[in-house]
């Protein structure tokens, strides 16, 4: 179907407008920062009525699912020490704004994740099993074995696959958010990153092209004040990263991101703002990493155990959502059932790391499948040369190990 | 804003080699006109294909997208921001989510800043996500190659750099026949590819192009002329110097095999192979520098296989190891008399 369209040149002929001159040489120095929203405080209080509309099977599953996640990450922290995988990195303290946006978008939304975002992956159904098997990378890893932990993907529960170098997602994201809005679809491209992710020259372009060619585009970035060892204070002047956004001309939210109430109801917002003015929406969400970067990182070689200890009892949002939901009545609080929770979650870790590592890796065969949408000849030669390499020293190498063995 | 339905197909046909096609359907067409054309005839029959870029909107600064803004609408033919980085990782998003990206990048001396979002991301996004997901609607075209007066800045030749990146495929055209139809075969092959257009031969390549919608198969290396006694191979604006210092060789009684590479990763290494076989002698010509250029991985490829039937060593004639120069173009290039001398060295060894 074609249609015939004149092309309109915008006219930039001058015009003299009075009010756009000032007449003395006075800077923009400071501005005031963008406040965060927040609907309880840190003793789980309801400070902001009216966004109290959460129904009370989502809170508890949000809830079960953050404390589940505390335990599996504890439980995985721990099998890379005891060297049953090769490396993870936990969530914790950050899990309310992962599993509350993921919980206030729409199951058709891409998400296009950094690393840190187990709780997207987990409230779409993503499983401890799935987790583990692409840990280990064993063949039942949906990603066949090719990348190191964490590295999910899940094109089932739409979220697009992690990659290691950073921010190369978020003007993916743009880019996405563009189809989905000449398509006329109810669908958005929500994307995850620090903010030391931030100060990548992916990000400015991702934002620019967001804005300047209407994308329905989420940005949401976790201020978690560091990124490994580097705290925020060297990673960016002015007002975080939320101060960039309306420099694009972007809707912008600035998030109390320990606040469950809050970053479920700002989430819905902003995704309902996309739709409606199919344009992007900036979200930063203020939280605090409490684990280390990863098990490849001591954080206490350059940050106090009681800075640590101040967010992790001051300002917890596992504490902070148990609170209101208490104190609402919305949820029964007794020793026994969160730690039943919290038991199976960790036998079925346990016996998904004994399961897991029992299984096989990918096969031989997929070190050469999926560089294209078919094996082309040069790497079916390379395939034959390795196989005969490996049949000729087969004492060398563990054939075994490869589902399908040579 | 109309709602693009699910895709399509087409009445395109499928050929090896583009004298294979037997339409007399055609239009005299330069080089930028075939591209046009492929690019229309694209937009028209997949209403998921987009077009971005630098200066896209108004027809591009080289003409290629010229009346396809007003006849498919600022939604699918667009002016990005200026930011070569943003331009790629927007057409590996595209692509990630089902819509066939076409992207421009305005010189191929400008694609650097794409680079991580090409070779981290676009080569890598089936491989590392288990086949899960792709970006092999994508493709990315550029300029390329010398232009009389470009310097370093306007007349690179990057193939090699992506040549070296699996996941990819390049392709470098020599004609407008060849071009239309590379270029719809690589818009539709289903893995990202970097279409380089060489910017020499957007006016100054003529030919009876066939307006029906056909596709040229990639990974191809086509003779363009047979010969008996030596090998010529080379891509893109080179295929017309090693016909002239053909024409030279020929006046002494030397037979030249010239060779279009056509798609240089993955390339075809059975036609060049099968070719040195039966010649005992090989010249491998590109405008890129000498050093770690596409003249050192096919010598490499031909004297593995086959090293019993040389004659002579394999010669690269190349660009030098410099920066592309201005005043000095004319003596950096690899031009006719450089293939010439090297072919008369390779007879008489």
């Amino acid at each position: 179907m074609k249609h015939f369209m004149r092309f309109s040149k915008i006219s930039k002929a001058f015009q003299e407008v009075p009010s756009q001159y000032v007449y003395q040489i006075n800077p923009i120095k400071n501005f005031e920062p963008i406040k965060q929203f927040r609907v309880i405080d840190l003793e789980g209080n309801l400070v902001a009525k009216e966004y109290n509309n959460i129904p009370k099977e989502i809170l508890n599953q949000i809830f079960d699912l953050m404390i589940s996640i505390e335990e599996m990450d504890n439980l995985l922290y721990m099998s890379q020490r005891q060297g049953k995988i090769s490396f993870y990195m936990t969530s914790f303290g950050e899990t309310a704004t992962t599993v509350g946006t993921t919980a206030a978008l729409q199951p058709q939304d891409f998400i296009f994740p950094q690393y840190r975002e187990q709780g997207s992956f987990m409230w779409r159904g993503f499983t401890i099993e799935q987790i583990v098997n692409q840990c280990i990378g064993n063949h039942l890893d949906g990603g066949k074995g090719r990348q190191m932990p964490v590295h999910y993907g899940s094109k089932d529960l739409n979220i697009v696959t992690v990659s290691s170098p950073l921010t190369t997602q978020v003007p993916q994201a743009s880019g996405a958010g563009y189809g989905f809005r000449v398509n006329g679809e109810n669908k958005i491209a929500a994307t995850w990153f620090g903010e030391g992710a931030a100060s990548e020259g992916d990000f400015h372009s991702a934002m620019n092209f967001a804005q300047t060619l209407k994308c329905q585009t989420l940005f949401l970035c976790r201020n978690n004040h560091y990124a490994i060892s580097t705290p925020t204070d060297d990673q960016f002047r002015g007002d975080t990263i939320a101060g960039k956004a309306p420099a694009y001309g972007m809707r912008t939210l600035k998030i109390d991101g320990n606040d469950l109430l809050a970053v479920y109801n700002g989430v819905k917002y902003a995704r309902e703002q996309i739709i409606k003015n199919k344009e992007p929406f900036f979200i930063e969400f203020i939280t605090y990493r409490i684990g280390d970067h990863s098990t490849s990182d001591h954080s206490v070689l350059y940050r106090s155990q009681e800075e640590i200890d101040s967010w992790k009892s001051g300002n917890n949002p596992i504490n902070r959502l148990g609170l209101f939901l208490k104190k609402q009545g919305l949820r029964q609080f007794n020793d026994d059932h969160d730690n039943q929770i919290r038991k199976d979650v960790r036998n079925r870790v346990i016996a998904a790391l004994k399961h897991g590592s029992e299984q096989q890796s990918p096969s031989i065969q997929d070190l050469f499948t999926d560089v294209y949408d078919e094996v082309l000849p040069h790497l079916q030669e390379q395939y034959t040369q390795l196989r005969e390499h490996l049949t000729k020293y087969k004492d060398q190498y563990p054939i075994n190990k490869f589902k399908g063995g040579l | 804003m109309q709602l693009l339905r699910k895709v399509y197909r087409f009445s395109s046909t499928k050929h090896r080699f583009a004298s294979d096609i037997k339409s007399t359907n055609r239009q005299k067409m330069n080089l930028f006109q075939a591209i046009n054309n492929a690019l229309d005839i694209e937009l028209g029959a997949n209403p998921k294909a987009l077009l971005f870029g630098e200066d896209v909107k108004f027809g591009g600064v080289f003409r290629c997208s010229q009346g396809l803004n007003e006849k498919y609408g600022t939604d699918r033919v667009f002016n990005t921001p200026l930011c070569e980085q943003g331009i790629g990782a927007f057409g590996i998003g595209l692509a990630s989510v089902g819509y066939t990206a076409i992207a421009e990048i305005q010189f191929g001396d400008y694609i650097f800043p794409a680079f991580d979002q090409i070779v981290n991301e676009a080569a890598k996004f089936r491989y590392r996500s288990g086949d899960q997901f792709n970006c092999g609607s994508l493709t990315i075209r550029t300029t390329w190659g010398a232009v009389g007066h470009g310097a370093l800045y306007h007349s690179q030749s990057p193939e090699a750099y992506f040549a070296h990146t699996p996941g990819l495929k390049v392709v470098v055209p020599r004609d407008p026949i060849q071009a239309k139809g590379l270029l719809l075969a690589s818009i539709r092959d289903k893995n990202p590819v970097i279409f380089f257009e060489p910017k020499a031969l957007y006016r100054n390549a003529e030919d009876e192009v066939p307006l029906d919608d056909y596709e040229l198969e990639l990974s191809k290396a086509e003779v363009v002329q047979e010969g008996k006694h030596i090998t010529l191979i080379g891509y893109g604006t080179q295929i017309r110097v090693l016909r002239e210092a053909a024409k030279l060789a020929e006046k002494d009684g030397v037979s030249c095999e010239i060779i279009d590479l056509q798609t240089i990763y993955p390339y075809d290494g059975q036609t060049l192979v099968d070719s040195v076989k039966k010649t005992g002698r090989c010249i491998i010509t590109h405008e890129a520098p000498q050093t770690c250029g596409m003249g050192a991985e096919l010598s490499a490829l031909i004297q593995e296989k086959c090293f019993l039937h040389l004659e002579a060593p394999i010669k690269r004639v190349t660009g030098y190891d410099t920066p592309f120069p201005l005043v000095h173009e004319p003596i950096y290039l690899p031009d006719k008399f450089k293939i010439y001398e090297a072919i008369k060295q390779s007879v008489n060894y």
